[in-house]
């Protein structure tokens, strides 16, 4: 089989409701506390100016904080850095929105909300408020879009040699389209991965034929995060892993077919 | 990474990226195919290029069909999918299904799985909109503020559908991944997928695009005063929009030594405009940084390019701006859109167009920039205004989409029988 894919991961950017970042996060995964109650309700997303903060969908908010924390924490400079967002549905509130006015009133539609449908909406927004000038892109692999946008990113840093901005976040989803998505709950993460580590958090991933774990446990106070973003219960594990308290074997599934080993060195 | 020089602090760790995209071995495309409103196969498309005659036609798609012109393709309507693949249907699975079955892809398919293992082959797609025609299908037909009990389908109501629905069909069970990038998608997935080979996680890889007709892009488009109330006329001085087309492309990778004499991916160039959403930088900045990376990857100068497909959607701006990558090229390089002929196919249009530039290659044959009659003089010495028949050894597909998402691909003839 091939050879195992070595990251480093130099920062790490998180977000949810009472848990507004990673250090926050961090704390409510080690059992050192729980979330908070009147942390804010969204993200703050202070690297978009003022009025495309305004304008900016929420994932694009919820992206763009993830992101800016990871690279803040990497002391990495945005501007250069490839970046990679994964998503399963991207803006689900926009999606509710267009097909709404599409049944209703399809001549409305507002252009700005249909540009920020696309899935790589918070790869746009956040290239422009970071400059950054380098390879974006926006990926899914439906629930299993966090293992398979990691390995793209990680194969991205390896291949390319160069550091490379990972992102995974999915909004709640309004309408009738949330009994098909199953998404509640916002979260978002971001990493900043590393070719070639030496030392310091890292991740050492291989695939191999088969499927991957269920949902890892995780303390009581997130369980509703792996339910209600589905998508994400896997960026929980690792996180978890990463906090110096989860498992640190990992096997994710990337495909119907394949599975990814990640020892996880916290 | 590309003339950046990034500094990493990690402890007292220095990272530092080498600055130039490295030259990477090429790939061989051992397989292709398109449909589009040209018709179903390359066989069609060759046939329809040589004779300039265009699919679009006047819209009458969609409830309230808008007052513009559409890259349709026939018979989607009438082709349901075989019942053990019932579950995904919809109009963009169908139409990856009808663009599956052309130019031998499933014998090929077959045998790259039958040759390196299933889970040896990656799978990697690229998609704008996906499935959610069935989505607004749903929302049409709301039944107590539920989806109807035909569309109560959780796999089709994601971006993903279409790669979960591939990987079901070919049986391909290595990495599965769905770019979505608007416009650029189908070409970015030749980058990823070169990736995954070059780092030895796949032996071969499937890749490809699908978008359909929906409601969404044409309204959307529409309402971003984007769309063109005639056929569109890219590099024409008087063009005004976009037609919105629909399609499938796919091409199977494998290394070279698998197929010699079949043409090649020789680079692949990714990069951000950091500048609007919805509309280019002015100087094209992202633009260039895509083909200097391509370029550079494939170790070649662009004075060896001999066609360029042009991304040339005739919006104002996007030929505006992609005419100032031309004179990079010399005179003799031919260029041309082929968006007057299929429409503008969207996260489609770069495997559809990659596809262009392999048949380019493979039949000696230059795509004329179909809708053109004024052509911009800007654009005029490099533009094909009528099918050309010449050698050509190098071709290059640009592609760039909203976000200022841009991508730019490198095929090259392989070795001469």
């Amino acid at each position: 089989m091939s050879d195992a894919l070595q990251v480093g991961v130099a920062g790490v950017g998180a977000w949810m409701d009472g848990a507004p970042d990673w250090s926050s996060l961090r704390e409510v995964l080690r059992g050192n506390g729980g979330l908070v109650d009147n942390a804010p309700a969204k993200p703050a997303a202070d690297m978009l100016p003022a009025a495309e903060r305004r304008r900016a969908p929420d994932g694009v908010r919820l992206a763009v904080e993830v992101a800016r924390q990871a690279c803040a924490m990497a002391n990495a400079d945005p501007a250069n850095l490839p970046c990679i967002f994964a998503s399963t549905y991207g803006e689900l509130a926009i999606t509710d929105y267009v097909c709404e006015t599409l049944a209703r009133a399809p001549h409305e539609l507002s252009p700005t909300r249909f540009h920020n449908s696309v899935l790589n909406a918070p790869a746009g927004y956040w290239t422009i408020a970071a400059g950054c000038t380098a390879a974006s892109s926006a990926v899914t692999a439906h629930h299993r879009s966090f293992a398979a946008g990691l390995l793209e990113a990680s194969a991205y840093a390896c291949a390319e040699d160069t550091p490379v901005l990972f992102a995974s976040c999915d909004v709640a989803s309004t309408g009738p389209l949330a009994e098909m998505t199953r998404t509640a709950l916002a979260f978002g993460m971001a990493m900043v991965l590393t070719p070639a580590p030496v030392g310091g958090p890292r991740l050492r991933i291989s695939l191999r034929p088969g499927a991957g774990d269920e949902h890892a446990a995780v303390t009581l106070a997130l369980r509703a995060v792996a339910r209600d973003n589905p998508a994400n219960a896997h960026a929980l594990a690792l996180l978890d892993a990463l906090a110096g308290r989860g498992k640190t074997g990992l096997v994710l599934s990337v495909s119907a077919g394949m599975s990814m080993d990640m020892e996880i060195t916290p | 990474m590309r003339g950046s020089c990034l500094r990493i602090l990690v402890g007292r760790v220095r990272i530092q990226p080498t600055t130039l995209a490295q030259r990477i071995e090429p790939l061989a495309v051992t397989a292709c195919t398109a449909t589009s409103a040209l018709g179903r196969g390359t066989a069609a498309h060759v046939e329809a290029l040589a004779g300039k005659r265009g699919g679009l036609r006047a819209n009458e798609f969609s409830s309230a069909p808008l007052d513009c012109f559409i890259g349709r393709v026939e018979g989607i309507e009438e082709d349901a999918l075989p019942p053990k693949f019932a579950r995904w249907d919809c109009r963009n699975n169908r139409l990856a299904w009808l663009g599956m079955q052309q130019d031998g892809l499933p014998d090929a398919v077959a045998g790259v799985v039958a040759h390196h293992g299933a889970t040896r082959v990656a799978l990697v797609l690229g998609t704008s909109t996906a499935s959610i025609e069935s989505t607004e299908d749903a929302y049409r037909r709301l039944d107590n503020g539920r989806f109807p009990a035909d569309l109560r389908r959780p796999e089709i109501h994601t971006p993903h559908s279409l790669a979960a629905f591939v990987a079901d069909v070919t049986g391909i069970a290595g990495p599965a991944l769905t770019i979505s990038t608007a416009c650029s998608s189908s070409a970015k997935v030749f980058a990823s997928a070169e990736r995954l080979i070059r780092l030895g996680l796949a032996d071969a890889a499937l890749v490809g695009g699908v978008d359909s007709l929906c409601d969404s892009v044409l309204f959307g488009f529409n309402a971003l005063q984007l769309v063109s109330r005639q056929p569109c006329r890219p590099f024409d001085q008087r063009r005004d929009g976009i037609s919105i087309g629909e399609a499938a492309a796919f091409a199977l990778l494998e290394r070279v030594d698998a197929s010699p004499q079949a043409p090649r991916l020789l680079g692949h160039g990714e990069s951000s405009d950091a500048w609007h959403m919805s509309t280019p930088h002015p100087e094209g900045r992202g633009a260039h940084a895509a083909l200097d990376d391509a370029l550079a990857r494939a170790g070649i100068h662009a004075d060896r390019v001999d066609y360029v497909n042009l991304h040339g959607t005739a919006t104002g701006k996007n030929d505006e701006v992609e005419a100032k990558l031309l004179p990079r090229f010399p005179q003799r390089t031919r260029a041309s859109s082929t968006k007057g002929f299929t429409g503008h196919t969207l996260g489609a249009a770069g495997a559809l167009e990659a596809v262009f530039a392999l048949l380019a290659i493979e039949h000696g044959q230059v795509p004329p920039n179909l809708g053109c009659g004024e052509p911009a003089p800007e654009a005029l010495p490099w533009l094909a205004l009528q099918p050309e028949r010449r050698p050509i050894d190098v071709a290059l597909s640009n592609s760039f989409g909203f976000g200022g998402n841009n991508a730019c691909l490198v095929f090259a003839r392989g070795d001469r029988a």
